[in-house]
């Protein structure tokens, strides 16, 4: 052959050759440097996680009487893939379980499909290899049906699961103080760590609100899995591995279902009679806390709602008709978010404030009718005069003259409208100390804050609304002025003082603020701690409602202790006297009159009335007190809002609660001795067995 | 090399003084047995791979497990028939058919394009011929191409080395015929090797080097040309570029190639044994019994199995480049030429593309994927080349 020709040949020989070399060499990268990394991307290729929701964890009260379990739910479920893999696509299995059901096929073929877009509801939106429910309340006779002839209905099976149900033991609801669950959001979903959740019940809810909120942590257990092999089609072909769920810890709280029912019921009480005696009475509030520890023994909100309706969704329009403004918004919890002025209730502490600025504890003073601060009259309740008095008897009668006059002297010294450089404000200063104007910290989400004003806040206040002061105060109020030309002058006037100096700290708001009026808000919480401050001599302790968490076996999991308490600036001297004028209240003082017949004898009541006025309101009602005198052992603090003087509205109340507490008046005891239980309650905590009533076996007595 | 014709070329008289069949079955011990043992041996373990590939799905249809591998069986047996008739032709006489096979793959190809033809498993180059048979042009096309080529640049004029400026235009005209024809289905894959052929082919041939120069400028201004105005439809382009970043459209034009380069990848050095691969029996590489076959090879026969492969490739390509050096004349040498070019180029993209260093076509691996046209193209290539080797000259 030519030589040409020989040549080119030779060059295709090399060509070839190399071709060959670059795929070895690829081969060669590939499956032997590379083959452990191929390896690991060819398993997750064929396999999926498939999470086993755990049984959430239930909430008990301080005997072990449950606020929160799960009710057992039989439950049908379909098995997709096993469905999809039958020659018919599974028409006649689904037949035939419609019949059973009592539905139709094309309901149920409905039920099976893959959400998507376009695809209405009913449909899955979960995960397709999840079994999906079709049916949860199920006729045992014709789940029994199912499961004695399951080779009838391959991929068809029913189960028991876990819903959420609320016993009310006792007749306690604690809606607000319990929360509820709700689905997840993606959000959420994203933010947590560990398996991405599908799937039915349980795993996909959250906690919102309350405790089920605030311990969702530990009430929901953690979810096992399987992970399942499967092929190109994500058809399930076999289960590599298996997680066993971890049920959710259950959550023992110091809430006692029959005086959380007593707090419930007199709060109900107090609003009926409110409401006969012409008050709108729309919101109340009860706490009952041991001034030892903290703990809440009660804590009642009205108006309140029924947490079950929660259970299996909600729609928009069900949320609106039962929880809106109409109904009284019964989600919010008026014991740690109801923001209200306390009224006289607040002078444990002006007093307090008052005698450490120097006045006498042991001094006498004139209550006059009213008493002029600066240009104004402040007057007392209904202008009573009272005479001299010592402080005891101030808190007796509550005299609000003698604060005014504190409160006046102690803004002159600090330098009247022209302050000094670091006014003393003791009155402020000692609000605070008490715990006001921050929150508790109590064991539960979205408590408020309340508000102790003061001057930096007054400042802040001012420059934030001096834009719409000035303009009313150049422009008037022309809309007013149609229907009420007097009140427009008025409001015409007090925009262009508050445009001009609004931030001053005057003598009013001093005044104001000594006799827990003007712009001071507190919450029930806050007021109760304040009095177990006052009880226990003069520790602030942090309120708490959650105990233990306890696993299905009955080991503690975690103890929930209670923070350090922090200390009130108060000699203990003080305290003492003050307690020993809040306990005339209820013999001869504002409350003598609610409390008339009380058993004093089976426990001593000492407390403060408050009636706060608020404008363009009906009074907010204050009770606020501790038993026993001598070994104070409960704070209970009731508060009815729009329910007119404390004595009549929140004082019976309060009665009502210990009475029920310490089985006065004819009525049953709630606690043995008026005592509460020491250590955890002996209970069954394991809730996977289908038997829904556990059975608590202590009366109180120590486990 | 001045070849010294055999002693019975040149006596026509003696040629015909022996029994025609004598004379057929004297050249049988001039087989080349490497080459023929390459092929079979490629073959058996096509057809385990195929039946890897598809017993579990067949069995899960409820249909005959080993239906792919009886098939594939037969389409040996056929193959090795036909293998086997033109061994024993004598390769010089196909010049007198040139022109009828030519005119019959062009026609077979047009017919492709009207509505006689059919599209199976999304490409559209069958022709369906009743009784559950069907036939793709194409793969007889690249037989026909490498005869009619070796015709033409065969037979430089006398004193001449290689061909002239006629033959070389001749040659690219016809080929440019059953090339746009093939283009239109469209056939990326087949397409290419015709490029592959008509290159290989032409050098070989002696061609002067300004014609290779040109040739080669030519299908880079194609490929710039297509690039800039557009010419590909965007799914065409995808998939051209989908070798190049696999994992930028991962459900799309790129599932093929990740998956494939995942099932090769995980088989590591020994592989997960015969039958016994997860992402084949998952199904997860699509079309595994023809184009993908050789990841079969890569999970279950790991780098062991799949290198050997590379490696029988490699002999048959090196005993058809040997055969090309010692054909009897330039006629010879092309065919043989032709037939490598054809297979080296195909199997190179086969291969790469599974590997991730190819674009992907739809061109399945000779000797090994399963298929009946190729198959059957496939051992005429064979046979083309062992009828070249019997007539060889004696002395290399």
């Amino acid at each position: 052959m030519n030589p040409r020709t020989h040549f080119r040949l030779v060059v295709l020989y090399v060509l070839v050759g190399a071709l060959l070399l670059v795929l070895m060499g690829r081969l060669w990268t590939m499956q032997v440097l590379d083959g452990a990394h191929y390896r690991s991307v060819a398993a997750q290729n064929r396999t999926r996680d498939i999470v086993v929701p755990a049984v959430r964890g239930m909430i008990l009260d301080d005997m072990g009487r449950p606020l929160v379990r799960n009710r057992t739910a039989l439950v049908v479920s379909v098995d997709r893939t096993v469905i999809s893999r039958q020659k018919d696509q599974g028409k006649a299995v689904l037949t035939r379980l419609a019949k059973t059901l009592g539905t139709t096929y094309d309901n149920l073929q409905k039920q099976i499909r893959l959400c998507g877009p376009g695809i209405k509801r009913p449909c899955w939106p979960g995960s397709p290899y999840q079994p999906i429910p079709v049916d949860d309340r199920v006729d045992p006779k014709r789940a029994l049906q199912i499961m004695e002839r399951q080779e009838e209905f391959p991929g068809v099976t029913a189960q028991v699961q876990a819903v959420r149900e609320y016993p009310e033991p006792e007749g306690a609801s604690a809606a607000q103080a319990l929360g509820y669950l709700q689905p997840i959001t993606q959000e959420e979903l994203d933010r947590r760590k560990g398996l991405k959740v599908t799937g039915y019940s349980g795993v996909d809810l959250i906690g919102r609100d309350g405790l089920e909120a605030e311990y969702d942590g530990d009430l929901r257990g953690v979810p096992g899995f399987r992970k399942v092999l499967v092929d190109s089609q994500g058809r399930v072909t076999g289960t590599a591995e298996e997680k066993a769920p971890t049920q959710g810890g259950t959550l023992v709280t110091s809430i006692d279902a029959k005086v959380q029912e007593a707090a419930e019921k007199a709060l109900e009480n107090a609003v009926k009679s409110a409401h006969t005696q012409g008050h709108k009475a729309d919101a109340a509030a009860a706490v009952v806390m041991d001034v030892q520890t903290g703990r809440l023994v009660a804590m009642a909100s009205y108006p309140t709602y029924d947490p079950s309706i929660w259970t299996g969704g909600i729609s928009q329009d069900d949320y609106d008709a039962l929880l809106g403004k109409k109904k009284g918004e019964p989600l919010i919890s008026r014991v740690t978010q109801g923001q209200f002025a306390p009224g006289s209730t607040f002078k444990v502490s002006s007093v307090s404030a008052a005698v450490k600025d120097g006045y006498d504890l042991h001094g006498t003073y004139s209550c006059p009718g009213s008493y002029d601060v600066g240009n104004r009259a402040f007057r007392n309740f209904e202008g009573e005069s009272h005479g001299d008095m010592s402080l005891h008897q101030a808190l007796v009668v509550s005299c609000d003259t003698i604060f005014y006059k504190f409160a006046y002297e102690e803004w002159l010294r600090d330098g009247a409208t022209k302050p000094k450089k670091n006014p003393s404000d003791p009155m402020v200063g000692m609000a605070r100390s008490w715990g006001f104007g921050a929150r508790t910290g109590i064991d539960l989400p979205g408590e408020s804050i309340g508000r102790i004003p003061n001057r930096g806040w007054k400042r802040d206040y001012w420059n934030a609304t001096r834009k719409a002061d000035c303009k009313g105060a150049k422009e008037g109020y022309p809309d007013v002025e149609k229907t009420d030309p007097s009140r427009a002058a008025y409001l015409k006037a007090v925009a262009a003082e508050n445009c001009a100096e609004g931030y001053v700290w005057r003598a009013g708001d001093a005044a104001n603020l000594s006799v827990g009026q003007g712009d001071v808000l507190v919450t029930p919480l806050q007021l109760t701690r304040a009095y177990a401050a006052l009880a226990n001599g003069g520790k602030l302790v942090v309120p708490r409602v959650g105990t233990a968490v306890v696993r299905p076996d009955g080991s503690v999991a975690r103890q929930i202790d209670d923070p350090k308490p922090g200390r009130l600036p108060v000699d203990p001297k003080i305290l003492a006297y003050i307690r020993g004028g809040l306990a005339g209240v209820t013999k001869s003082g504002t409350a003598a009159g609610a409390f008339n017949g009380f058993d004093f004898k089976t426990v001593d009541v000492a407390g403060k009335t408050g009636t706060a006025e608020v404008y363009g309101k009906d009074d907010t009602s204050w009770f606020a007190s501790f038993a026993p005198v001598k070994k104070p052992r409960y704070a209970v603090v009731a508060m009815i809002s729009q329910g007119g003087q404390g004595a009549m509205a929140a004082a019976p109340a309060v009665r009502e609660i210990y009475e029920a507490m310490y089985g006065l008046n004819g009525k049953p005891a709630a606690l043995k001795d008026g005592k509460l239980p020491t250590g955890l309650p002996k209970f069954r905590y394991d809730s996977t067995t289908p038997s829904p009533t556990p059975t608590p076996t202590t009366s109180g007595k120590p486990s | 090399m001045i070849g010294n014709l055999g002693p019975s070329a040149g006596t026509v008289g003696g040629y015909r003084d022996r029994g025609v069949w004598q004379r057929r079955l004297s050249g049988l011990r001039g087989l080349d047995w490497t080459l023929l043992l390459a092929v079979l041996a490629l073959s058996v373990l096509g057809a385990l791979l195929v039946r890897s590939a598809t017993f579990q799905l067949l069995a899960e249809k409820g249909q005959d497990p080993e239906g792919f591998l009886k098939r594939h069986m037969l389409n040996l047996v056929i193959g090795v028939v036909l293998c086997g008739l033109v061994t024993v032709l004598d390769y010089r006489l196909l010049r007198a058919y040139v022109p009828i096979l030519y005119g019959l793959a062009c026609v077979g190809l047009a017919l492709v394009l009207t509505p006689l033809g059919s599209t199976i498993n999304g490409s559209h180059s069958w022709i369906v011929v009743g009784g559950g048979f069907q036939v793709q042009p194409s793969e007889f096309a690249k037989v026909g191409l490498v005869v009619l080529l070796a015709m033409i640049l065969g037979e430089p004029r006398d004193g001449e080395i290689g061909p002239g400026r006629k033959d070389v235009l001749l040659a690219l005209a016809l080929t440019g015929v059953p090339a746009a024809l093939i283009m239109l289905q469209p056939d990326l894959g087949t397409t290419l090797v015709f490029a592959a052929v008509v290159l290989g082919m032409l050098a070989v041939s002696g061609a002067q080097k300004r014609w290779l120069a040109g040739l080669v400028g030519g299908a880079v201004l194609t490929g710039f040309a297509v690039w800039f105005f557009g010419l590909l439809k965007p799914y065409q382009l995808d998939r051209f570029t989908a070798f190049l970043d696999p994992s930028a459209d991962p459900r799309g034009a790129g599932y093929n190639a990740q998956q494939a380069r995942i099932a090769i990848g995980s088989g590591g050095v020994h592989g997960k044994g015969l039958f016994n691969g997860e992402q084949t029996g998952g199904h997860f590489v699509p079309e595994q019994q023809t184009d993908f076959i050789f990841t079969v090879a890569g999970e279950e026969l790991g780098f062991l199995g799949a290198a050997l492969i590379v490696i029988l490739l490699g002999v048959v390509l090196w005993r058809g480049l040997r055969i090309a050096t010692q054909a009897a004349d330039l006629f010879g040498t092309l065919v043989a030429t032709g037939v490598v070019c054809w297979l080296a180029f195909q199997a190179f993209e086969n291969i790469g593309m599974t590997l991730g260093i190819m674009p992907i076509t739809g061109l399945p691996l000779p000797f090994v994927s399963y298929g009946g046209s190729a198959t059957f193209a496939n051992m005429i290539a064979l046979g083309l080349l062992q009828a070249v080797h019997v007539r060889r000259r004696p002395f290399d």
